[in-house]
């Protein structure tokens, strides 16, 4: 594909990255790349179909907002949770610096 | 008896003769496990103390008078609902050694009827694949034939279920991860109507479109699973506040009072030519069986699967971004490494290369510039699709259709081909996206032998025709499934 005829370019696959939080190679950015401009041009079929006026469809069954009484529950597990934290200190979680 | 190749109807029958028990069931299990599953790698771990020790519990129970018919069955569980104390990987890395503190309410509900889990089975990573290749912890293959995959994303409990390696298993079905495995590995496996069976605990892919359901050696056992599952629960926001019915009562009913639909756009261009002349022929018995057979048209279907690949990886890059490797799962960070260094190395070192495309393409499709070209048109062509198949449904009970439009293919034909991999999925997205039921029921083998099913759609709640259907299909096939050979 040539440029020109690109859904998306290297440069943009880049910045999407960014916003996904993820690390990519230039290998992974190119290949990255050609798939997602595989499956952008397919995506071009979408624009067969004509929507004026149809309003989108968010979920699969009509759903109201679901409410429940607001009661206090003690919670006990707080070690089972803390178990999966790669790093914790007291009932924290711990992370990198934040703030220099 | 053949303990291992049981039915749940026929083992509950066998406990309550006396011919064998919960304890010798599971400990025959777990034998044959250790003796085949190095060929399939349907399990990415057995829980054989657990197992064992639920298996005492039930002999106990069955002595009593409130054992159910799943007290004391053998039971594999997708490895993506989470099992208090269990490691529950979603055959990812990035959550490798993740101890989930609470249980699915599935798994509550098949606890309290006193099921016994062998284990977790093998999947794509995080659900997102059709081939069971993507997972961390290496592919599942095909009981049929080990040169190919098993389907997916739930080809572990798909291949578990037909090489004999538990009873029944719990898959998951976003957009055909039950249906297409049953068909790849002649086994029957529901999606059941979205909302039916609770989300909780079920780690998220698309929560528009994640539905768990079972895959089964029979119909009957469907039903079994299915009532053992369904139903309300409040901590699943979008679960159906209804009472379902027990879905054993619309078995062998017959077939006369149907009318089944067959559409044209599921039976077009890339339909493999022996599936598509089986799953006619298929729907020659039901009408030999007195079905009234109507010619329908789902004039989106195509449309459909471009939409689905909006919808789902858009759903599934929101539901990711909680990997990020400080509450659980994977971390990996330098010394000196920022928070948001710490994010970006823990998610690329912990996702697989399928899922951090489907990341990629669902942040590009809601990113600024893009998500009204793209995820906007998506679900009003989902809208679109959903009343086409509601249009058919004023006609008829059942729609029957292939699941797949080709039987199972070589395990690493696709990989290098993610498209060519979604387009597999044409058949069986359309259900998730319109939150319908589908089953996809056994329909024998292939001349290369490998299985094909068929796929039977309803309308909301119209579980109950489904079975009607399958349970006649099931005993007027001419086509025989066999055991695969291992």
């Amino acid at each position: 594909m040539s440029d020109k005829d690109a859904k998306i370019t290297k440069n943009e696959v880049e910045y999407v990255a960014r916003l996904a939080r993820l690390d990519l190679t230039d290998r992974e950015t190119e290949r990255m790349t050609d798939n997602i401009n595989d499956i952008l041009t397919y995506m071009e079929k979408l624009g067969e179909v004509d929507t004026t006026d149809v309003p989108p469809m968010t979920h699969a069954i009509p759903k109201q907002n679901v409410m429940r009484p607001d009661t206090v529950v003690p919670f006990k597990d707080t070690d089972e949770i803390l178990a999966n934290a790669p790093e914790s200190k007291d009932t924290l979680f711990k992370v990198p610096k934040v703030i220099e | 008896m053949d303990i291992c190749s049981a039915t749940i109807h026929k083992l509950a029958a066998a406990y309550r003769s006396g011919e064998t028990d919960p304890v010798a069931a599971t400990e025959a299990f777990l034998e044959r496990i250790e003796k085949v599953d190095g060929k399939l790698n349907a399990y990415i771990r057995t829980t054989a103390d657990e197992a064992l020790a639920r298996a005492k519990e039930a002999k106990t129970r069955l002595e009593g008078d409130d054992a159910s018919i799943l007290t004391g069955i053998p039971l594999g569980i997708k490895d993506l609902m989470c099992t208090r104390g269990i490691t529950t990987t979603c055959g990812s890395k990035i959550l490798e050694n993740f101890v989930p503190p609470y249980n699915a309410t599935v798994i509550e509900r098949l606890r309290d009827q006193g099921a016994v889990m062998l284990g977790k089975t093998n999947m794509d990573e995080f659900a997102m694949g059709s081939s069971t290749e993507a997972s961390c912890f290496g592919p599942t293959r095909n009981p049929h034939n080990t040169d190919y995959i098993p389907g997916g994303s739930s080809g572990g409990s798909a291949s578990a279920v037909a090489a004999d390696l538990c009873c029944a298993a719990l898959g998951s079905d976003t957009g055909g991860s039950i249906r297409q495995p049953a068909s790849y590995t002649g086994i029957v496996g529901l999606k059941p109507t979205y909302g039916l069976v609770s989300r909780f605990g079920l780690v998220a892919f698309a929560s528009s479109l994640d539905q768990i359901g079972p895959m089964t050696k029979d119909v009957r056992d469907a039903a079994i699973l299915l009532d053992a599952i369904a139903g309300h629960d409040g901590r699943d926001s979008t679960s159906l506040e209804m009472d379902p019915p027990d879905f054993t009562e619309f078995l062998d009913r017959g077939v006369d009072t149907l009318r089944v639909g067959v559409p044209k756009e599921y039976f077009g261009e890339g339909l493999d030519e022996e599936v598509g002349a089986r799953v006619m022929e298929m729907v020659g018995v039901l009408e030999k069986g007195g079905a009234k057979i109507v010619d329908v048209s789902i004039p989106r279907t195509e449309h459909a699967l471009a939409a689905y690949y909006i919808i789902a990886p858009s759903e599934a890059s929101s539901n990711l971004a909680r990997y990020d490797g400080v509450r659980y799962g994977f971390r990996e960070a330098g010394p000196k490494d920022s928070l948001i260094d710490m994010f970006r190395k823990s998610r690329s070192g912990g996702f697989g290369p399928e899922v951090k495309r489907r990341i990629m393409l669902g942040t590009y499709a809601l990113s600024a510039g893009y998500y009204d070209a793209y995820y906007k048109k998506a679900l009003q062509v989902r809208r679109l699709l959903s009343d086409d198949l509601e249009a058919a449904f004023s006609k008829v009970d059942i729609i029957a259709c292939p699941a797949a439009p080709t039987p199972a293919y070589k395990i690493g034909e696709k990989m290098e081909d993610p498209l060519a991999m979604y387009l597999g999925d044409v058949y069986t997205v359309t259900a998730n996206l319109a939150g319908i039921p589908g089953m996809s029921v056994p329909a024998g083998l292939n001349s290369q032998g490998l299985p094909i099913g068929v796929q039977l759609l309803a309308k909301p709640l119209g579980e109950q025709f489904i079975f009607q259907a399958a349970s006649y299909l099931e005993e007027n096939n001419p086509h025989h499934t066999p055991k695969p050979d291992l």
